[in-house]
């Protein structure tokens, strides 16, 4: 049972495992209606101007009007394409599973639904390689979709054609950056092009390309239904609609949850998430995925859940991925997991992030070794600011904002982890610094 | 005219840039891209990668599910099954190299019979992912399967957990590990009930630690 404070709008009737199928999805949620309705008697610019009058934001991280982003695209004979970015690596973000798992019916509505505000003849759901059974789920349904002729060649008689292929990607987190998903798309290695041209404008294969999110494009065929006044309802003036957040770390019960985006954090994690583990208090939290600024809970606690206040507060909503950590997690721990994360995933085309991240983490294996010196914080935290903006995409950036954020927040915890470490060494040996010693020590001390 | 195609090679009215051109004329030989008697590509392999290719304007992008279906195929992106795939799109073997070399999940080399990835990342460290890393490592002593700890796997609802060929487990106990390893040896259900799929929607079960 959905609890009270949640407002269930995309996963509505989604423990109903009937949903996945197009019988279920018609039978429950009357699907495919407002395809129908869509193909047969809207113009692309109606649906365009119901998507950019709802105000609906995109669901994947940057948070940009989906209708404006739309209404970008140029128009004209030449091949367009949508791509539904389905390649959520994220950590701490698992919400699209969710969505595609339980509704895939419902994001392939919504990709035909807004190919038709891009005139996209062509469109790709790019969904990340660990999501097998998430894929095989989405393969059934496009050929169910297929079968029942909802897409394909003259949608039901309308002369109006539309192709989706479900590409599985094969492990890397930058394809979730969107030009970087565009190479993976086209068959090579995923690495971020230099903007601009935008996707909009030049994308896949040199042609005009929408983006979106999988919960962006889940939202739109209760928009195009409903009407933009409907989705306003929820949410706020500058974050209407819902949203699924993810909650996971140090939380009784972790998981999806839809809520009217503007919700007190403190109703989100300790109302529906059922708060902290036992005997344990909040210390921490990241409100929108790992790559957003950590807040403390003092901090965070009262802040409404919205794009507009996360970012008042120096955050971010990003992906929406609440991961919470309580009094018994290391910040400076967690920062090296942090970036460890993004030394991994860079993929090593520009300078600042390829070398940025790797420097990040080992000042913080200093760290954590009791090798250190608080000067070295400063320089950490410069390095972070040697990275933020000077790249081709925000990579690095996403190790940059958190990192920083827990150095200045967290500062005498830093300075007492690098003290209790640094405990019984003698300031005058000299450190074996082999890569083997420096692994050997750095498993001692986690 | 500049050997290579840098710097003043399109255009002959532009001076050739010498410092671009010395020392990197063009190897004498080449890669060539396969031919297809070459290869000796199983018939089935060959057709799904043909397949593969009509879904996409451009064959190209089929390079990420062909290489899957090699690794399908012989378990690792083989150098074999690489030229074999390559003849088919007609590329050379080296750009589906690099291509497979940059994803995680594409192997080019050989790894076990069975693969298991622990996720290490922020949300199931919290609550004991390395752990469960050396128990898996532990139990899979002397098997043939690959264990390796990884990146967020998108499913911190169900923390700490792992991807057992390809489907999702959790949370786990360290002591699953062997559990599971048995179950994946003898052929059983692996840990039918720590499925993800068993999973109910937004954690209405309490996750205890």
């Amino acid at each position: 049972m959905p609890h009270a404070l949640e407002t269930r709008v995309l996963l509505d009737k989604a423990e109903d495992p009937r949903l996945a199928t197009l019988q279920g999805y018609k039978d429950l949620v009357g699907g495919y209606a407002t395809l129908e309705k869509a193909y047969k008697s809207m113009e692309q610019d109606e649906v365009l101007k119901e998507l950019e009058d709802s105000g609906l934001r995109g669901r994947g991280g940057a948070g940009f009007s989906m209708g404006k982003k739309a209404s970008f695209l140029p128009r004209g004979d030449m091949n367009k394409y949508l791509c539904c970015n389905a390649d959520e690596s994220e950590p701490g973000a698992f919400k699209d599973r969710e969505l595609m798992q339980r509704n895939p019916h419902q994001l392939v509505e919504g990709i035909a639904i807004a190919a038709l505000a891009a005139d996209a003849g062509h469109a790709f759901i790019f969904i990340r390689g660990e999501y097998d059974s998430q894929a095989d789920t989405l393969d059934a349904a496009v050929a169910e979709a297929y079968e029942a002729g909802y897409l394909g060649k003259d949608i039901l008689g309308t002369h109006r054609d539309l192709e989706l292929v479900v590409h599985r990607g094969a492990g890397a987190y930058i394809c979730g950056e969107e030009t970087a998903l565009l190479d993976a798309l086209e068959g090579k290695r995923g690495n971020p092009r230099l903007k601009p041209p935008f996707p909009a404008v030049q994308g896949l294969y040199g042609g005009p390309t929408l983006i979106n999110n999988v919960e962006t494009l889940s939202n739109v065929p209760r928009i195009v239904a409903n009407g933009a006044e409907w989705f306003r309802q929820y949410g706020t003036e500058q974050s209407p609609g819902t949203k699924v957040v993810s909650i996971s770390g140090g939380v009784r019960r972790p998981g999806n949850y839809e809520i009217s985006l503007g919700l007190p954090t403190r109703d989100l994690i300790y109302e529906l998430a059922g708060g902290p583990l036992p005997g344990r208090t909040v210390k921490a939290i990241y409100p929108g995925g790992s790559s957003s600024p950590v807040l403390k809970a003092s901090e965070a606690m009262d802040l409404p859940y919205s794009f507009e206040a996360m970012a008042e507060a120096g955050s971010m909503l990003g992906s929406g991925s609440v991961i919470v950590a309580d009094d018994r997690v290391s910040i400076p721990h967690m920062a090296l997991r942090t970036a460890r994360f993004y030394h991994h995933e860079s993929c090593g085309k520009c300078t600042p992030c390829r070398e940025g991240t790797n420097w990040t983490v080992k000042m913080l294996e200093r760290v954590v070794r009791g090798e250190a010196t608080p000067m070295d914080l400063d320089i950490i935290s410069s390095v972070q600011e040697n990275i933020m903006g000077k790249c081709l995409c925000v990579l690095g950036d996403s190790m940059a904002m958190p990192v920083s954020a827990m150095v200045r927040k967290f500062r005498g915890e830093f300075e007492a982890v690098m003290a209790e470490a640094a405990e019984g060494i003698d300031p005058h040996t000299i450190i074996d610094a082999s890569p083997e010693a420096l692994e050997a020590a750095l498993e001692a001390t986690s | 005219m500049s050997p290579v195609d840098g710097a003043g090679a399109s255009n002959p009215n532009l001076p050739v840039d010498r410092a671009v051109t010395v020392g990197r004329e063009p190897s004498s030989s080449p890669e060539q891209i396969p031919q297809l008697s070459e290869v000796d590509c199983p018939a089935e392999l060959k057709e799904r990668i043909e397949a593969l290719m009509a879904r996409y304007p451009d064959r190209k992008s089929a390079s990420i599910p062909a290489l899957w279906a090699v690794q399908e195929r012989y378990g690792w992106c083989t150098p074999e099954g690489i030229r074999q795939a390559a003849a088919v799109m007609r590329v050379t073997p080296a750009y589906l190299e690099s291509v497979a070399s940059f994803y995680d999940l594409l192997h080019t080399e050989r790894v076990g019979e069975h693969r298991i990835e622990v996720c290490t990342n922020i949300s199931c460290w919290m609550r004991g992912g390395d752990e469960l890393l050396d128990a898996f490592r532990a139990a899979a002593e002397g098997e043939d399967i690959f264990v390796t700890g990884f990146e967020c796997l998108g499913a911190c609802d169900i923390a700490p957990m792992a991807a057992i060929d390809q489907r999702y487990f959790g949370p786990l106990v360290p002591g699953e590990a062997k559990t599971a390893i048995d179950q994946l040896l003898s052929g059983d259900a692996v840990l039918p009930e720590k499925s993800l799929e068993k999973r109910p929607l937004a954690g209405d079960t309490e996750v205890q630690r």
